[in-house]
């Protein structure tokens, strides 16, 4: 196996390695902790009154809009990262391509501006 | 965490290594922080100073609160979804675990090589965003839900400024690998100067100031506490889970803030390696976690002051510093870098 792969699956290791440290340290309080079940002690938590409705009530997400941004934004930072290590090589010409591209996601952040949306509705 | 030796070893015998060194790199840090910091600094600051009685100088709270989460009943509430529920504190931690993989700790002493290191490590580190929701939607309280769906929001404004300040240190140091930006900060010059290196923090410190914010603000931590508010939502995403579980949480949190601190020790501080120092000794793969441990606690003690000096943001003033603040300035940042480093 290449190295460039090992190192992925040194990521792979680690991963198993938190959940087995997690499920023996569950473990391991399993064997110290008590368990003496009540109907009171499994009741949702609501201030100490007893729960109204279900738990997955419905209620607004504010931010949907900012999601959406965040996406742009996002995909715009795939593209410069790669521009930003290599911006030595292409100097002027990338610097002046790049200007150009981050200028306009300025401009999209100022009409989200503009348009209110980044307002909390 | 392998050595000179330990390189002429098997890929199991590494990996073996490497899953110890990877439990200390997350136990340790978090461990020391929320001793140090959590339990010592904040005692003194807010002159609550119970946690300094157990123990000669409050030395056994630390065993005494790992002790008791131990011993505590495991709730989980009847309508919960379970699955999701007893899986939530694993991704938590799980993450961390995968975010250490890319900090160097000295010149050999790496976990993996990964040439895009900096961009991976703030890829996986917003996983436990996932956990948290998870933690919110199954635990089928009202007050979790709101607090995941806080998180979501918060973990999104602030996910950008964090990047695009990383950005900024991409540019200067020409690499996205964090062995990389060490070398780029140590060989580096200041117009010339090259006595103590180039740390990023000197040439990128609005850059650094973003980061911080932004890190403050991703772990969670006051005065960007909004999912966990006490006073609104009890505790959030976190209302319904008790005992051990509660505690996987916490460690979580503390160990999340060590490895976001290593990166930020890397980026703008040099990461394990210090000027004066002989660097390509073999003895800096000793020294090196003890200079990255110190700069970890340096910057977290810059997080705990500002956490126990200013009070709680309101829901809609953190998205409106992020959006309208952080990010346009972050884009200035990143423009005038690159100009610099053309111009230069």
């Amino acid at each position: 196996m290449s190295d460039f792969l090992r190192s992925y699956l040194t990521v792979g290791i680690f991963l198993g390695v938190a959940v087995v440290l997690v499920s023996a340290l569950l473990g391991l309080s399993s064997l110290l902790r008590p368990s003496k079940p009540t109907p009171q002690k499994s009741i949702v938590y609501e201030s100490g009154v007893d729960p109204v409705g279900t738990g997955w009530a419905q209620s607004q997400i504010r931010y949907y809009i900012f999601a959406l941004l965040f996406v742009v934004f996002d995909v715009e930072a795939v593209f410069i990262f790669p521009w930003a290590t290599r911006l030595e090589a292409y100097g002027l010409f990338g610097l002046i391509e790049m200007g150009i591209f981050i200028f306009i996601l300025f401009l999209s952040l100022v009409y989200a501006w503009r348009k209110g949306v980044l307002r909390w509705v | 965490m392998t050595t000179q030796l330990a390189v002429e070893l098997a890929y199991w015998q590494q990996s073996i290594l490497r899953s110890v060194g990877v439990i200390a790199a997350v136990l340790l840090p978090a461990g020391t922080i929320v001793y140090l910091f959590l339990f010592k600094m904040m005692s003194f600051m807010q002159s609550r100073l119970g946690p300094n009685e157990a123990g000669p100088y409050g030395s056994m709270q630390l065993l005494a609160e790992v002790g008791k989460f131990l011993q505590k009943e495991d709730l989980i509430p009847d309508g919960a979804d379970r699955r999701v529920f007893t899986w939530a504190p694993i991704v938590v931690v799980a993450s961390t675990f995968v975010t250490y993989v890319v900090v160097p700790f000295g010149p050999d002493a790496w976990f993996a090589q990964i040439p895009t290191g900096i961009y991976f490590a703030l890829a996986v580190s917003s996983l436990s965003v996932i956990g948290v929701l998870m933690a919110g939607w199954s635990s089928a309280n009202k007050y979790s839900l709101m607090g995941g769906l806080r998180a979501a929001g918060q973990l999104i404004a602030y996910e950008l400024p964090l990047v695009l300040a990383a950005l900024g240190v991409v540019i200067q140091a020409g690499t996205m690998d964090m062995q990389g930006i060490v070398a780029a900060q140590r060989t580096g010059e200041i117009f010339g100067f090259g006595g103590i290196g180039n740390p990023f923090i000197l040439t990128q410190f609005v850059g650094f100031m973003i980061f911080l914010i932004a890190m403050q603000a991703e772990l969670t931590q006051p005065p960007f506490d909004m999912p966990v508010a006490e006073s609104e939502l009890v505790a959030g995403y976190m209302t319904e889970y008790s005992g051990f579980r509660f505690l996987l949480f916490f460690i979580g949190e503390y160990a999340t803030a060590g490895a976001f601190s290593a990166i930020a020790a890397t980026l703008f501080l040099g990461g394990w390696a210090l000027p004066g120092l002989d660097l390509d000794n073999n003895l800096m793969n000793v020294l090196g976690p003890v200079v990255l441990l110190v700069k970890i606690l340096l910057i977290m003690f810059l997080v705990m002051w500002f956490r126990v000096t200013y009070p709680r943001f309101r829901e809609d003033q953190l998205q409106i510093f992020a959006w309208k603040y952080l990010i346009p300035l972050s884009l200035v940042n990143i423009t005038a870098t690159a100009v610099l480093k053309v111009v230069f």
